[in-house]
């Protein structure tokens, strides 16, 4: 417990900003919605000023803005982004950075076993990520009841849609945590995360763009697309199969990888 | 006993050498000495030891047991100081050394106290800011308050200046008394004479010897300079005396045997100055080259 309730004070201050930026964008999008929803016209005015391309890399083409969920799902894209930014942070540095740090000299010298070390950080991680997902449903629900415009919706939809965000941080938290300890050394966390979470939100976009299916298997932002809802009614069976696959594939890999991995020293 | 017991150890970082066929085995309530210039691999052995790294081949036993399988077993009996030491820095020291303590049986409230007292270390402070010295101090107690029956330090003098480094050699010396095993590694020949029982010299990756310390000492070379004005025969025909050389008034050369010897030769003369010094590391290193 005693490295859990560590990790856990650093990892608490972290939750409570993603959390509060993103009820913050919750709010700002959907606060916008009232106003849109009453005109409808507005809307295809603003969509028909956009290139076709640009609404399919955002996936919005087949949605609706004027309903509750076509906006909102506007508002998942951005909400998603911070989501996979947040998970990609706790991944490439949980195991990487009492390393980079020189800690590891002083943790690793107790008398414990590297897996107990390995399972309190990730489960600190995972702390940290629920009590995210916990509050931005808080924020969706809401923001959804304040500002609806009159209009109606399926809370259910909604709770469907938010309840894979927790697999789609995962895959981050894992692919993350496997990359940190395949290379030597993580000198910038951010720049790494960055790279991981926009690069997979262009490999998403491009597909779309150009079309090609077999991309979307390599990125969570195609597993769970927030306009799927709308254009097909739910996520695809399948992608969730293969993010659950790379989630256990990759924590594993870093688990047999951190077992196994020299530590550096500062010369 | 011995406690500790490396046999062939091995390590290679890539093509890198860290040390290579490394072999000794360190008896119980000794105080044994590791010294080597740096990079020579004194880092790399401990590290193994600690299962900091891992070996590409050889084995390391500590308490008898194997120090890979049963790391975690055997870390209960071990404090460890390493050369360089680095804290969560948002911490203050209490909190640090209470989660040090926190990993260990029992209750070392009262020993923090103590070690703390004895090392003029502020408890309330942050870890961000303390001084290189300050923090070593930290690194001297977390190492040393759950008691360990074995004591690793990696040149843990640095950084401490020289009325704490008294203090420090006490509580280890204390320490050994009450039937803790000191392994100590440094690159100064000086502090290792002054503690341990024992030593090993390694170079390069290499055990190059492991000797009783007082028989280092008398095979070793000093330095011996001599102002004066003339001397009576030439120094190079006593026994024991090598590279003579003579300076415009001084007299250089080394001297391997009785000091007692030497310091009559001295008094026959008439000498404006004498000073006799001991060998550096490398000195010594070249004594066993050759």
């Amino acid at each position: 417990m005693n490295i859990y309730s560590r990790e856990i004070k650093d990892k608490l201050k972290s939750a409570m900003i993603w959390s509060v930026s993103l009820f913050l964008l919750v709010l700002l999008f959907m606060s916008l919605y009232p106003s849109f929803a009453t005109d409808e016209s507005i809307f295809e005015m603003v969509l028909e000023n956009y290139p076709e391309v640009m609404l399919k890399a955002m996936g919005m083409t087949g949605v609706n803005m004027a309903t509750v969920i076509g906006f909102f799902t506007f508002c998942m894209l951005f909400a998603q982004i911070c989501f996979a930014v947040q998970a990609s942070i706790y991944g490439f540095s949980i195991l990487s950075e009492e390393e980079r740090d020189m800690t590891a000299d002083f943790l690793l010298t107790k008398p414990i076993r590297r897996s107990k070390v390995f399972f309190s950080k990730l489960a600190a991680a995972l702390t940290a990520l629920v009590i995210t997902n916990a509050a931005f449903w808080g924020s969706t629900y809401l923001c959804l009841s304040l500002f609806n415009g009159g209009h109606k919706y399926d809370p259910k939809v909604f709770a469907q849609m938010l309840s894979v965000l927790i697999l789609f941080q995962l895959f981050f938290l894992g692919v993350g945590m496997v990359i940190s300890m395949s290379v030597k050394k993580i000198k910038s966390v951010l720049s790494y995360s960055m790279g991981l979470a926009f690069g997979m939100y262009i490999v998403s976009a491009s597909g779309s763009i150009i079309g090609e299916e077999r991309l979307s298997y390599i990125t969570p932002f195609k597993y769970f697309e927030p306009n799927s809802f709308i254009t097909e009614g739910g996520y695809d069976t399948a992608m969730i199969i293969i993010c659950a696959a790379v989630i256990v594939v990759s924590i594993s890999a870093a688990f047999f990888l951190y077992n196994r991995r020299n530590i550096r020293t500062a010369s | 006993m011995s406690i500790i017991e490396i046999t062939n150890l091995t390590k290679f970082y890539g093509k890198n050498r860290g040390i290579e066929d490394v072999s000794l085995s360190v008896n119980e309530g000794e105080i044994f000495g590791f010294i080597g210039p740096n990079g020579a691999g004194k880092s790399t052995t401990i590290r193994l030891m600690l299962s900091l790294i891992y070996p590409t081949s050889g084995t390391a036993t500590i308490f008898g047991k194997d120090c890979i399988k049963f790391g975690h077993e055997i870390r209960n009996d071990i404090g460890y100081l390493p050369s360089e030491v680095f804290y969560y820095d948002k911490m203050k020291v209490k909190d640090l050394l209470k989660y040090s303590a926190s990993f260990y049986k029992g209750d070392y409230t009262k020993r923090i106290k103590e070690l703390a007292d004895i090392m003029e270390l502020d408890l309330n402070r942050k870890i961000d800011d303390l001084s290189y010295g300050n923090k070593k101090k930290v690194g001297i107690v977390q190492g040393l308050l759950h008691r360990p029956k074995l004591i690793m330090l990696d040149e843990p003098t640095s950084g401490l200046d020289p009325l704490m480094q008294q203090k420090f050699f006490d509580l280890i010396l204390e320490e050994n008394k009450n039937g803790a095993t000191v392994f100590f590694s440094s690159h100064i020949l000086g502090e290792v004479q002054k503690l341990c029982n024992r030593v090993a010299i390694i170079r390069e990756g290499h055990i190059i010897k492991i000797e009783d310390i007082k028989t280092l000492r008398q095979d070793t070379y000093k330095k011996v300079y001599i102002k004066t004005k003339k001397t009576a025969g030439d120094p190079a025909k006593f026994p024991g005396v090598s590279n003579v050389e003579v300076l415009d008034g001084e007299i250089r050369f080394l001297y391997k045997g009785d000091i007692t010897e030497l310091l009559q030769l001295v008094m026959k003369n008439k000498v404006d100055d004498v000073n006799i010094e001991e060998p550096t590391l490398e000195e010594v290193f070249m004594h066993y080259y050759q």
